[in-house]
């Protein structure tokens, strides 16, 4: 149960570190200089083309070695990262380079009339983002959004491989101790579909919300 | 209203000691390669009306957009309310706003309206319409909803506050897109061919709208392709071709004696 915890406090984190990359990248991409989007584009690509397992023992070890020999040359003490910390910045950041592109579809998608509108009726940047843009997408960014948390849930099982006490670990040790392969991964298998489920149930509400405003597809056919 | 009486009512609204609520000189507007405005000019003083018209690709949006930088100018003046827009080039060389602010206080007081409504559709009517003035303008939310219901039931729309926009007709949605811009108290409002994107049996609803707009001395400026109803409400017409004024004067004279043959051609293929 703390393994499951330890899981969903990493997904959750992840998931928020990635939507914040995802916003500030879909806007770099679309809104921004040639020197900003040649890096976003380079960051997208080479996060998604490197297999995530890869990226987390990278990250997990040459990252905190970096942050500490960077602390120690401006001469601070070497601080000791805490898996957890550690675990939802490198899968935030893998997360980041997906919903920057989940993000920059669902921007596209949005009318741009009432992007326009939105400008000229003097809205700042800001502000247009926060009460227009950002709940404008949202209904075509949930989908691929779903996707990704339910990813994000099952990811941090990866992080098992740096010793990070999640649910697979645990489950590998407690089934290593008892015996009892079967019944603890089917444990831990019912556990993370639970967690889908319940998931599936909270986004498709989410769904439905972000979609006010928008008639059924269903009457449309 | 017959359409003398409408001009002889505007008319004495307009009279010179109106303040210029815009002014435009020498304008000039181009798409890469694509010369669109080419040298325009055009001024609309308190409680005048003016009508833009000219054919397809004349540039007449492209100088509605300009006024309140939703395109920007290549070069040329832009003043409203007596502040002229202070641009700058960028390091491609595209002019641009040079400061933001300045433009996004200018345009909030500009009421838009565009030809297709634009409404924000994760917003209820009552939503769309207090938008503007509580974020932008910051006034009190109850205030701003007080307001819209009254601009709301003006346009007929009382009964559909809470109505998505997805879910009305388009005439509907245009005009709660007028409700939308008379909320923020525009010192002029901007319009887009406003009924280009209805259904014709729908037009006339959104056109008594903005026809009583103009007879209670609002100023606009309108860019339309309905002549009969640009005849009847503005106080000053003016005929764009290939990006230049070709001709402008009352409607009288515009619709009653062109004197240019491009003119003169345009109405009699359009009436």
């Amino acid at each position: 149960m703390l393994g499951l915890l330890h899981s969903l406090e990493i997904a959750v984190g992840a998931t928020i570190v990635g939507l914040l990359i995802g916003i500030c990248g879909a806007y770099g991409k679309l809104y921004g200089g040639p020197v900003v989007r040649d890096l976003l584009a380079v960051y997208t690509t080479v996060v998604r083309a490197v297999p995530e397992l890869v990226l987390i023992l990278l990250l997990y070890y040459a990252g905190t070695d970096l942050i500490n020999q960077v602390l120690t040359a401006i001469g601070y003490q070497r601080v000791d990262i805490s898996g957890l910390v550690a675990g939802i910045a490198v899968l935030g950041f893998c997360q980041g380079a997906y919903s920057t592109e989940v993000m920059r579809g669902a921007i596209l998608a949005i009318p741009q009339g009432q992007i326009e509108a939105a400008r000229a009726f003097g809205m700042s940047p800001g502000l247009l983002l926060r009460r227009i843009t950002l709940p404008a997408m949202l209904p075509f960014a949930i989908p691929g959004l779903a996707n990704l948390w339910l990813i994000a849930t099952k990811d941090t099982a990866l992080l098992a491989v740096v010793g990070f006490f999640e649910l697979t670990l645990a489950t590998r040790q407690a089934a290593g101790v008892t015996k009892a392969y079967l019944i603890f991964y089917l444990a831990a298998g019912v556990l993370y579909l639970a967690v889908t489920l319940f998931s599936n149930f909270l986004l498709g509400r989410a769904e439905k919300w972000a979609r006010r405003g928008m008639p059924s597809v269903k009457e449309a056919r | 209203m017959s359409a003398v009486e409408a001009a002889a009512v505007s008319s004495g609204k307009a009279q010179n000691g109106a303040a210029e609520a815009i002014h435009v000189e020498n304008l000039h507007k181009k798409f890469g390669r694509l010369h669109v405005l080419k040298g325009v000019s055009l001024s609309a003083r308190d409680g005048e009306v003016i009508a833009i018209i000219g054919g397809s690709g004349s540039g007449k949006s492209t100088l509605l957009r300009c006024i309140n930088c939703l395109e920007n100018p290549t070069s040329g003046i832009i003043r409203v309310n007596g502040e002229e827009i202070k641009l700058k080039a960028d390091s491609h060389g595209h002019t641009v706003p040079a400061d933001r602010r300045q433009i996004e206080r200018i345009r909030s007081k500009l009421g838009m309206v565009f030809q297709n409504f634009n409404l924000w559709s994760h917003m209820t009517l009552i939503e769309n319409v207090i938008e503007v003035p509580v974020h932008v303008l910051g006034v009190k939310r109850d205030e701003a909803i007080a307001q819209a219901e009254k601009l709301l039931a003006r346009v007929g729309l009382a009964e559909k506050r809470d109505v998505y926009p997805a879910y009305l007709s388009g005439g509907q949605q245009q005009r709660a897109a007028i409700a939308r811009a008379l909320a923020i108290n525009p010192r002029v409002m901007l319009f887009d061919e406003p009924t280009s994107a209805l259904d014709p049996e729908l037009v006339g609803e959104v056109l008594k709208v903005i026809g009583d707009l103009a007879r209670e001395g609002r100023t606009m400026v309108l860019v339309t392709h309905e002549m009969k109803f640009a005849r009847e409400v503005a106080t000053h017409v003016v005929y764009l071709y290939n990006g230049l004024v070709e001709e402008e004067g009352s409607p009288e004279q515009i619709f009653g004696a062109p004197k240019s043959e491009r003119l003169k051609q345009f109405i009699r293929n359009i009436g």
